[in-house]
C-alpha cells in the first residue's frame, strides 16, 4: 500500500500537468453539484451541458492546430455566426435541403479559410491582423444577411434534429430497464471497454520497447479514473433522451481529429512547424501549405460551428458567432495549448471547452450576476495559463 | 615602457566546462591601433566581450587593467563607463529609427520631462562630422542608408558614449574593396584625433595598412604579439602564427576511391540578398564527384551557408542565378522539399535554431524528412520508426536512454548525430553538410569523420563546409575556398596546406 502512495506522489508530480484540468474539471463540477442541490448533475442539465459545448468543442479543437502552428484565428466566431446564417437563408428563402444547404456551407467554411490561410503563407501577414480584418468582414456579413429579416427562424425539422435530436433506441426493448437509452448505455460500455483495452495494449507493447510506463496501480487507478466518469457521463444522458446527434459529430471530429494529429504524416508536420519553423522547412516539410491546410480545416469547423449552433437555436440570430473566438481559445489554452508553438492537444482542448461551458452553465444555474461571470471566467483562464507557464520544463 | 591604456592579464575562461580561453595577455597603448587576428573560433570575440563586460566579472578568471589600474566589469554599463566602447560585427541599430535616435538610444539628451530633440541632432551632426558622414542626415531612417553608411553611424553613436577605446569587431566583413578602404582611413584619422582603436579582422591586408600593434589568437591563446615600431611582420609570418599547429592524427584514412561521374554542380551560380542587393555568392562554378569528399572553406562572412541555402530549394528567397546539375542533368529546386526529393540534402550549421525539433523526440526528428519511409497506409507506423531510429542510434553510437527522449536533453554532439541521422534517412545522392562537427566534443568529432568517409565509399558526394582547416584538409579529395562570396581558390588534396588555404581565404 505504501508504494501505492509513493507511485501517486510521483505520478503527480511529473503528470500533473496533464491531469491538472481533469482534477480542476472535478473540482468545479463538485462545488456546482453541491451548491446547486443536485439540479446540476440532473440527466437534463448534463445533457444540456454537452450539447452547448458542441458549437464550442470544434472551435476549439480547430484553433488548437492554428496556435500550435504559432498562428491565432480571431475571425472563426463571427465566420460561424454568418456561415450559419447562410444555411438558414439557402433552406428558408432558396428551397435548400438541410444536406446541400450544409455541404454548400462547409465549402465556403473551408474557402474562407484558405483565404486567411493564403494571407498568412503567401503575403506574410500577422494572423492576427489578417483574422481580424475577417472578424470585421464577416461580422458585418452576418448583419447584412439577417437585415430586413431579423432573427431568421428554421423550419427544416432535419437540420434542426442535429442540435436538438437524439439517436434512436434499439428496437423491442421497452419493457427492459424503462426510462433509460439502452443503445447509449451500449456505446457507453463498449466505449470504456475499448479505452481499456487499447490503453492496455498499448502500456504492455511500450514496456516491450523499454520505454518508461506508469507503475501498474497508478495505471489501473488512472484507467478506473476514466472508465467511472464515461460511465457517470452515460447513465446521465441515458437517463434522459440519450446521445445527442450533436454529441455524436462532435465524437467524430474528435476522434478524426486526434487520428490525424497523432498518427499520420500530416499531422506529424503540423507539430513540426510549430516546433520549429525554420527546421520544418529546412527537412522538406512546406510550412506555406501545412499553414494554408490548418486555416482550411479551421475554417471547415467554423462552418460546422455554425451549424451546430443554428440548428440548436433552430434560427440565425443576429448577434451568433459572438465571443465564440475567444470562448474558444481559452477552452484551447486551458487544454494546455502553448503560443510557443508545437505544444498540444485536440482532446484536451476540447475537455477545456467543456471546463468553459461546465462555468458558464453552471453559474447559469446558480443565477450567478453575468458580470461576475465574466470576471470568474477570466480568473480561471489566467490560472489555467499561470499554472501551464509554472510547471512547464516539468516531466519528461 | 608606457603603462598600457588596456591590458588583460592571464584571462582563462570556460563555457560550461569547455575552456576556451588559456592564460590569455593582451595589451594596447594608448593612441594607437592595435589588430587582433585569430581564425574563426581562436576566443577574439570572447575576449572582446569579457573587455566589454557582456561576460561579467566572476564568469572568468584574471584581470583587466585600465592604465594600469585593475577594474572590475560587472556589467555593460561599467566598461561603458571606464570608457571602452564596442562596435560588433552584427550592427545592432533599429532600422526603423532615425539617425539621431540611434545615436541616442538609452542615453537620450534630456530637456525636463522631454527629449531634447534639437540637441540631439546638432550634437549627432558633430558627431558626424569627425567620422566624416556629413552626408548623412540626422533625421533619416537607418534602414534607408547603406551598410556602410549604417556603418559610420554605427561608428557616431559609439563616440557619442566619448570613449577612450573603440573596439570594432569585423567591421569590413560586410563592405566592398572601396567602403572598406574608406573605413580604414577613418579609422587612421580616429586615432590622429587622439582615439585609442582595437580592430578585430582576418582580412590581413588591412590589418598591415593600419595596426600599430598586432596579438594573434590561436585556440584560446596568445602566440605572438608584434609591435610594428620595433620590429616589422610580413603577412605570411603572421598566418603561420595563426594556423601554426600540427594536424593530429584525427582523420581516419579514405575507404575508396571518388569516381569520375559528378554528383553535383554549380555553373555561373549567383545569390544575392533580396533586400540589401548584396551578392552572398557570385559565378560559382564548382563539381562535387561521387564518393568524392569535397572542402569548401572560408571564414566568416564568406558566404559559404548562403551558398548552400541557396542550392538547396532557397528557403529564404534570394534572388538566385545559375545553374544546378545532379547527376549531369540541368534541375531546379522549389524548395528543400523539392531538393530532397531529387536526392539533395543540406544539414544545417545552427542544429538549435534551424535544425532540431528540440521539443520533440529523437525518434521524430529522425524521420522528419522521410516519414513516407515509415508510413505504412495513412499512419505513422510507430514500430518501423522505433527500428529506423534505434538502427541509427546504434549505427553513430548516439547516446540516449531510448528513442523516444527529447532531443532538448541531449548534449550538442548528441544532438549533431541526431541531425546528421535525419540527412542519412532522407537517402540523398548529394549531403552537403554545413560545420558539421562545430561546438561538439573530439570523441563525436571522430565517430563523424568515420561516417564521412564510409558515406563517401557508399557514393555519396560531399559537400564539406567548415572553416576549421585541419578537418578541411584531414578530410578532403579537393578543396575550394571562398571569399567575398567567390572562389578564390581550388587546391588538390596532395597540394593544399594551411597557409595555402588561409592566403587564399583572406584575399
Amino acid at each position: 500500500m505504501s508504494s501505492f502512495w509513493s507511485h501517486l506522489r510521483a505520478f503527480l508530480k511529473e503528470h500533473i500537468r496533464d491531469y491538472a484540468m481533469f482534477l480542476a474539471l472535478l473540482f468545479i463540477m463538485g462545488v456546482f453539484a453541491a451548491m446547486s442541490g443536485g439540479d446540476f448533475l440532473s440527466p437534463v442539465n448534463i445533457s444540456n451541458l454537452i450539447n452547448q459545448t458542441g458549437y464550442l468543442g470544434v472551435l476549439s479543437i480547430g484553433v488548437t492546430l492554428v496556435i500550435v502552428i504559432r498562428h491565432i484565428d480571431l475571425s472563426i466566431g463571427f465566420l460561424s455566426g454568418f456561415l450559419g446564417a447562410v444555411a438558414a437563408i439557402l433552406m428558408k428563402f432558396h428551397g435548400f435541403s438541410a444536406l446541400s444547404a450544409i455541404f454548400v456551407v462547409l465549402v465556403l467554411g473551408t474557402l474562407a479559410g484558405l483565404l486567411n490561410g493564403s494571407m498568412v503563407a503567401f503575403l506574410g501577414i500577422p494572423a492576427f491582423v489578417a483574422t481580424l480584418a475577417g472578424w470585421l468582414a464577416y461580422r458585418g456579413a452576418l448583419l447584412l444577411a439577417t437585415r430586413g429579416t431579423g432573427t431568421i427562424i428554421i423550419n427544416n425539422a432535419a437540420f434542426n434534429a442535429i442540435g436538438n435530436g437524439f439517436i434512436p433506441d434499439i428496437p423491442g426493448l421497452q419493457g427492459f430497464l424503462p426510462g433509460y437509452h439502452k443503445l447509449t448505455l451500449l456505446l457507453g460500455v463498449v466505449g470504456a471497454l475499448w479505452i481499456i483495452f487499447s490503453a492496455v495494449r498499448a502500456r504492455s507493447r511500450d514496456k516491450a520497447r523499454g520505454f518508461d510506463v506508469l507503475p501498474l496501480d497508478v495505471f489501473i487507478l488512472e484507467l478506473s479514473f476514466v472508465s467511472f466518469f464515461l460511465m457517470f457521463l452515460t447513465v446521465k444522458l441515458a437517463a434522459h433522451r440519450g446521445i445527442s446527434w450533436t454529441l455524436v459529430i462532435v465524437l467524430a471530429i474528435t476522434l478524426i481529429y486526434h487520428f490525424v494529429t497523432t498518427r499520420t504524416v500530416l499531422g506529424r508536420h503540423i507539430y513540426a512547424v510549430g516546433g520549429n519553423p525554420e527546421a520544418a522547412e529546412l527537412s522538406g516539410v512546406s510550412v506555406k501549405k501545412i499553414t494554408l491546410i490548418v486555416f482550411a480545416s479551421m475554417g471547415l469547423l467554423s462552418a460546422l460551428s455554425g451549424i451546430l449552433f443554428a440548428s440548436r437555436l433552430q434560427s440565425a440570430t443576429t448577434t451568433a458567432g459572438q465571443l465564440f473566438e475567444l470562448y474558444a481559445i481559452a477552452g484551447a489554452y486551458i487544454g494546455g495549448v502553448s503560443a510557443a508553438g508545437g505544444v498540444g492537444n485536440v482532446v484536451n482542448s476540447l475537455v477545456g471547452a467543456f471546463v468553459m461551458s461546465t462555468l458558464t452553465n453552471g453559474m447559469n444555474l446558480l443565477g450567478v450576476d453575468i458580470s461576475l461571470q465574466y470576471i470568474i471566467l477570466g480568473v480561471v483562464l489566467a490560472a489555467a495559463v499561470v499554472f501551464d507557464v509554472a510547471t512547464r520544463g516539468r516531466g519528461r | 615602457m608606457d603603462t598600457p591604456l588596456v591590458e588583460v592579464v592571464n584571462l582563462n575562461k570556460a563555457f560550461s566546462g569547455v575552456q576556451v580561453l588559456f592564460d590569455v595577455n593582451f595589451r594596447v597603448k594608448k593612441n594607437e591601433i592595435h589588430c587582433l587576428v585569430g581564425e574563426n573560433g581562436a576566443g577574439k570575440s570572447t575576449l572582446m566581450k569579457i573587455l566589454s563586460g557582456v561576460y561579467p566579472a566572476g564568469e572568468y578568471e584574471g584581470e583587466i587593467r585600465i592604465e594600469g589600474r585593475p577594474v572590475v566589469f560587472h556589467s555593460i554599463e561599467d566598461s561603458e563607463r571606464a570608457g571602452i566602447a564596442i562596435i560588433y560585427q552584427e550592427l545592432s541599430l533599429v532600422p526603423e529609427m532615425t539617425v539621431f535616435e540611434n545615436v541616442f538610444l538609452g542615453h537620450e539628451l534630456r530637456k525636463g520631462l522631454t527629449v531634447d530633440v534639437a540637441g540631439e541632432i546638432a550634437e549627432t551632426e558633430r558627431l558626424l562630422s569627425l567620422v566624416k558622414g556629413e552626408s548623412i542626415s540626422p533625421t533619416s531612417r537607418v534602414k534607408e542608408l547603406s551598410v556602410s553608411l549604417q556603418q559610420l553611424v554605427e561608428i557616431t553613436k559609439a563616440l557619442s558614449r566619448n570613449p577612450r577605446v573603440l573596439i570594432l569587431d569585423e567591421p569590413t566583413s560586410a563592405l566592398s574593396e572601396e567602403e572598406s578602404s574608406n573605413l580604414l582611413k577613418l579609422l587612421l584619422d580616429l586615432k590622429k584625433q587622439g582615439m585609442t582603436i582595437i580592430l578585430i579582422s582576418h582580412r590581413l591586408r588591412e590589418v598591415l595598412q593600419v595596426a600599430d600593434s598586432i596579438t594573434v589568437l590561436r585556440d584560446g591563446r596568445t602566440v605572438a604579439y608584434f609591435d610594428r615600431s620595433v620590429q616589422d611582420v610580413t603577412e605570411a609570418e603572421i598566418i603561420r602564427h595563426m594556423v601554426g599547429r600540427e594536424i593530429k592524427d584525427l582523420y581516419p584514412p579514405r575507404l575508396s576511391v571518388p569516381s569520375e561521374e559528378i554528383g553535383l554542380e554549380l555553373r555561373g551560380w549567383s545569390a544575392v540578398h533580396p533586400r540589401t542587393g548584396r551578392y552572398l555568392a557570385r559565378d560559382i562554378n564548382i563539381k562535387v564527384r561521387k564518393g568524392e569528399v569535397v572542402g569548401l572553406f572560408g571564414l566568416v562572412g564568406a558566404g559559404r551557408t548562403e551558398l548552400a541555402l541557396s542550392i538547396f530549394g532557397n528557403p529564404y528567397g534570394y534572388i538566385v542565378s545559375g545553374q544546378v546539375l545532379v547527376n549531369g542533368k540541368p534541375t531546379k529546386f522549389a524548395s528543400p522539399e523539392d531538393a530532397i526529393r531529387q536526392g539533395v540534402f543540406y544539414l544545417t550549421e545552427d542544429r538549435k535554431e534551424r535544425g532540431l525539433i528540440l521539443i520533440q523526440t529523437i525518434a521524430q526528428n529522425t524521420t522528419l524528412s522521410n516519414l513516407e519511409g515509415v508510413t505504412s497506409g495513412l499512419v505513422v507506423d510507430d514500430h518501423k520508426e522505433l527500428q529506423v531510429t534505434n538502427s541509427f542510434i546504434t549505427r553513430l553510437n548516439i547516446k540516449a536512454r531510448h528513442a523516444k527522449v527529447r532531443v532538448s536533453t541531449l548534449s550538442g554532439g548528441t544532438q549533431q548525430k541526431v541531425l546528421v541521422a535525419r540527412g542519412l534517412f532522407a537517402v540523398p545522392d548529394v549531403l552537403i553538410m554545413d560545420e558539421p562537427t562545430r561546438g561538439i566534443d573530439v570523441g563525436a568529432k571522430y565517430e563523424i569523420y568515420g561516417l564521412i568517409r564510409e558515406l563517401a565509399r557508399e557514393g555519396k558526394a560531399i559537400l564539406l563546409i567548415s572553416s576549421e582547416l585541419p578537418e578541411i584538409l584531414g578530410l578532403s579529395d579537393r578543396i575550394y575556398v571562398m571569399g567575398r562570396g567567390r572562389i578564390t581558390g581550388e587546391l588538390s588534396a596532395a597540394e593544399a596546406t594551411q597557409e595555402k588555404i588561409m592566403a587564399l581565404a583572406i584575399d
